[in-house]
C-alpha cells in the first residue's frame, strides 16, 4: 500500500464530489428533507381523536363522565344529539373512532348502587389507536368511580414513573431512530455508484492497469465520503435537536465516534455492492432494498426486536442498524457511555470490517 | 529476466467457462516493434491483450511482458507498461490538467515530475487554453491524444492500445498514427489492435487472430506477396473467408 497513490484517489474524489454541485446539495439537502418528512408523518402519539357521545341522562353525573373525556388533548367531542342509527354511518366515513352511549337511568343507577353499564363503541380497525382509546377509557371509568365514591377501601393504584421519555413523545423514540436510517441510506447509496460508475465509463479499467491495488482503491474511496458522510449526520442531529427537541443527554463526542463507525459500515456496504453490480441502476436499487425495508422492519426502528420471531431475530443480529439504535437511542435518550455499550459498538465495527473486506475480496475476483 | 523481446507468449490460453478465447497462442515481439494485432470482433483479441496487461490471469500458458511473467509479476509489469483502450475515457468531469496529475499520482510519480510532465504534455499538444477546461468539453480527437499521452506519462517501454481509433475521423486517425510512429522512434514498443485495416498497413509486422487462434503472422509486405494481394484489406478477406 502506498500513501502517494491513496492521496491521489482521495483528491480526485474529492473534485468529483464538490464539482457536482448539484449533487451535493442533493446529498445534503436530502437528509434535511427526509428528517422532516419522517420526523412529523411516523408518530403513534395519539391526538385529537373524534367521538359522539349519546346521552340520554342528561344528569350532572352524565355531563362529569364526558368531561372525563374532553378534559385532555387526545379527544375531541364532535357529535351530540345524533341518534342511535346514525353512529354506524358515522364511523364508515371516518368521522369519529369513538362513540358513548350513556343510558337514561345512569344516575339513577349509580345512586342504587347497582353495576351501572355505559356503552363504549370503539373502531379498531387501526389497532394501535383502539388499545388506545379502550386502555384510556378504562381510565377515566376509574378515575370516576373514585371520584363518586370517594375513596373506597382498597382499591389498587399504581403510581408510575415514566423513566427517560417521561412525556412518552414517540419523535423521542423516531427521531435517533432515522439518524441510524438515513445516514445507512445516503452512505450506502454514495459509495455503491462511485465504482460502478467508473465500470461503465471504462476508467476503471485504467486504473487497473496502473500499480494500484484494489484495496488502494477502496480505501481511497472510502475517506472521502467518511467526511461527507459524517458532516450528514451532524446536519441530522442538528435538525432532530431544533425541530423535534429530542433530548441528548449523553456525550456529543461519543454519539460522533460511533456515528464514524456506522457511517463506516455504511459505505463499505455500498462498496461491496458497487464491486458486484454492472451498472449504476442495479446498484442504486439493490442498495435500496437492502438498507431500507431491513432498517425499518428488522432493526427496532418500529418493532422491539425482543417481540419478533426467533428467525427474525437472528437476522436483526446482521443488521447494522440494530446495533447503532441501541447506540443513539441509549445516548441521546438515557445518556449512558461506552461502558454500557461497547459490546454494541464492537459487533459494529466487526460488520464493518467483514464487509469491507468482502468489498476488497468481491472486488479482486471481478478481476479475474 | 532480461530478454531483447518486449513481449514473449507461449501457448497462452483464457477459457471463459466452455467458452475458449484464447487458444494457445505463442507470439513474440521485438523492443521498437509497431505490432499490429488484428481480427473480427469477437476474435479474442482483447482478452489476449488484457491477460498481457495483468488484468486477466490465463486459463493455461505462459507470457513474458517487458522481462516479467504474467502469472506472477503483475504488478512489476504495470509498473512498465502503458494502456489504453477505446473504451478508455479520462475523467469527463475533471480538468485536463487534473486527470494529468491524477493519473501521474497512481503511478507514483513525485511532484515536481507531475509538473514537468503536465506542462511539458500540455504544451505538445497544444492544449494550454484547455487546460483548465473540463475533459468532456475536448473533442473527440483530442481526447484520445491526450489519453494516450497519459497513459505515457510514467514512461513506459511497451504501450498497449486497444482499438485507439475507434469512431475517430480519417484526418484524427492519421494524426493519432503520427504519435504512434513517434513513440515507436523512441524506442518504446507499441502493441496495437485495430479492425481497420489500413492502419495494419502503418504496423511492422501483424498477426490476424481468428476464433482464440492466431492463424497468419508476418510483415504487411511479406503477406501481401504470400497471398498476392495488394492490401491488407483484401489479405485479410481473403484469411477470414477460407476458415
Amino acid at each position: 500500500m502506498k500513501l502517494k497513490r491513496i492521496i491521489s484517489i482521495i483528491i480526485k474524489e474529492y473534485t468529483h464530489i464538490f464539482r457536482d454541485w448539484r449533487s451535493l446539495l442533493i446529498i445534503i439537502l436530502m437528509p434535511v428533507l427526509m428528517i422532516i418528512l419522517y420526523g412529523y408523518a411516523i408518530t403513534l402519539d395519539m391526538k385529537n381523536l373524534t367521538f359522539a357521545v349519546i346521552d340520554d341522562a342528561k344528569t350532572p353525573e352524565s355531563r362529569e363522565l364526558i368531561r372525563g373525556f374532553t378534559e385532555n388533548r387526545f379527544f375531541i367531542l364532535k357529535y351530540t344529539d345524533i341518534k342511535r342509527n346514525e353512529i354506524e354511518s358515522l364511523f364508515k366515513k371516518r368521522y369519529i373512532q369513538m362513540a358513548l352511549v350513556i343510558p337514561e337511568d345512569f344516575s339513577e343507577s349509580l345512586f342504587s348502587n347497582r353495576i351501572t353499564k355505559v356503552q363504549l363503541i370503539v373502531d379498531a380497525a387501526d389497532s394501535n389507536v383502539g388499545t388506545f382509546i379502550n386502555n384510556y377509557s378504562n381510565r377515566v371509568a376509574q378515575l370516576f368511580n373514585e371520584k363518586l365514591n370517594n375513596r373506597s377501601p382498597g382499591i389498587l393504584g399504581l403510581e408510575p414513573r415514566i423513566l427517560y421519555n417521561p412525556d412518552m413523545k414517540s419523535a423521542n423514540f423516531f427521531v435517533p431512530g432515522l439518524v441510524a436510517l438515513i445516514l445507512l441510506l445516503i452512505c450506502s447509496l454514495l459509495t455503491s455508484i462511485t465504482i460502478t460508475r467508473e465500470k461503465e465509463t471504462g476508467t476503471l479499467e485504467q486504473i487497473l492497469v496502473s500499480p494500484v491495488n484494489p484495496i488502494e482503491i477502496v480505501v481511497g474511496k472510502v475517506i472521502p465520503y467518511i467526511t461527507l458522510g459524517f458532516f450528514n449526520g451532524i446536519i441530522i442531529i442538528i435538525f432532530a435537536r431544533l425541530l423535534f427537541k429530542v433530548p441528548i443527554n449523553g456525550s456529543l463526542t461519543l454519539i460522533a465516534v460511533l456515528s464514524l463507525i456506522y457511517i463506516f459500515v455504511a459505505l463499505s456496504f455500498g462498496l461491496m455492492i458497487s464491486a458486484v453490480a454492472k451498472t449504476q441502476q442495479i446498484a442504486m436499487l439493490a442498495t435500496l432494498m437492502a438498507t431500507v425495508l431491513p432498517t425499518i422492519m428488522l432493526s427496532g426502528f418500529i418493532f422491539p426486536v425482543a417481540s419478533m420471531p426467533l428467525p427474525l431475530q437472528y437476522i436483526s443480529k446482521a443488521v447494522p442498524a440494530t446495533y447503532f439504535l441501541i447506540i443513539i437511542r441509549g445516548i441521546m435518550l438515557k445518556g449512558i457511555g461506552i461502558a454500557e455499550l461497547w459490546q454494541h459498538a464492537a459487533a459494529l465495527s466487526g460488520i464493518g470490517i467483514l464487509m469491507l473486506s468482502m468489498a476488497i475480496i468481491r472486488f479482486k475476483m471481478t478481476l479475474e | 529476466m532480461q530478454t531483447d523481446k518486449a513481449v514473449s507468449v507461449s501457448k497462452l490460453s483464457r477459457h471463459f467457462g466452455k467458452f475458449i478465447a484464447v487458444d494457445e497462442i505463442s507470439f513474440e515481439v521485438d523492443k521498437g516493434e509497431i505490432f499490429g494485432f488484428l481480427g473480427a470482433n469477437g476474435a479474442g483479441k482483447t482478452t489476449a491483450i488484457k491477460m498481457l496487461c495483468g488484468l486477466l490471469k490465463p486459463t493455461s500458458g505462459e507470457a513474458t511482458v517487458a522481462g516479467f511473467s504474467i502469472n506472477s509479476d503483475t504488478s512489476k509489469i504495470k509498473k512498465n507498461i502503458g494502456y489504453m483502450s477505446q473504451k478508455f475515457s479520462l475523467y469527463d468531469d475533471l480538468t485536463v490538467k487534473e486527470n494529468i496529475e491524477f493519473y501521474g499520482g497512481i503511478y507514483g510519480l513525485s511532484r515536481e515530475k507531475i509538473s514537468d510532465k503536465t506542462d511539458q504534455l500540455i504544451s505538445e499538444l497544444n492544449l494550454d487554453k484547455m487546460k483548465n477546461s473540463l475533459t468532456r468539453s475536448l473533442p473527440l480527437g483530442w481526447k484520445q491524444r491526450l489519453a494516450l499521452s497519459t497513459s505515457l506519462l510514467h514512461d513506459p517501454s511497451i504501450i498497449f492500445l486497444d482499438e485507439p481509433t475507434g469512431g475517430v475521423d480519417p484526418i484524427s486517425r492519421r494524426n493519432f498514427w503520427r504519435i504512434i510512429y513517434e513513440i515507436a522512434s523512441r524506442g518504446k514498443t507499441v502493441f496495437v489492435t485495430t479492425h481497420y485495416m489500413d492502419e495494419a498497413e502503418y504496423c511492422n509486422r501483424v498477426s490476424i487472430m481468428h476464433k482464440g487462434k492466431i492463424i497468419e503472422l508476418g510483415t504487411p509486405t511479406g503477406l501481401k506477396q504470400k497471398y498476392n494481394k495488394t492490401t491488407m484489406q483484401d489479405i485479410f478477406i481473403s484469411i477470414i473467408g477460407q476458415n
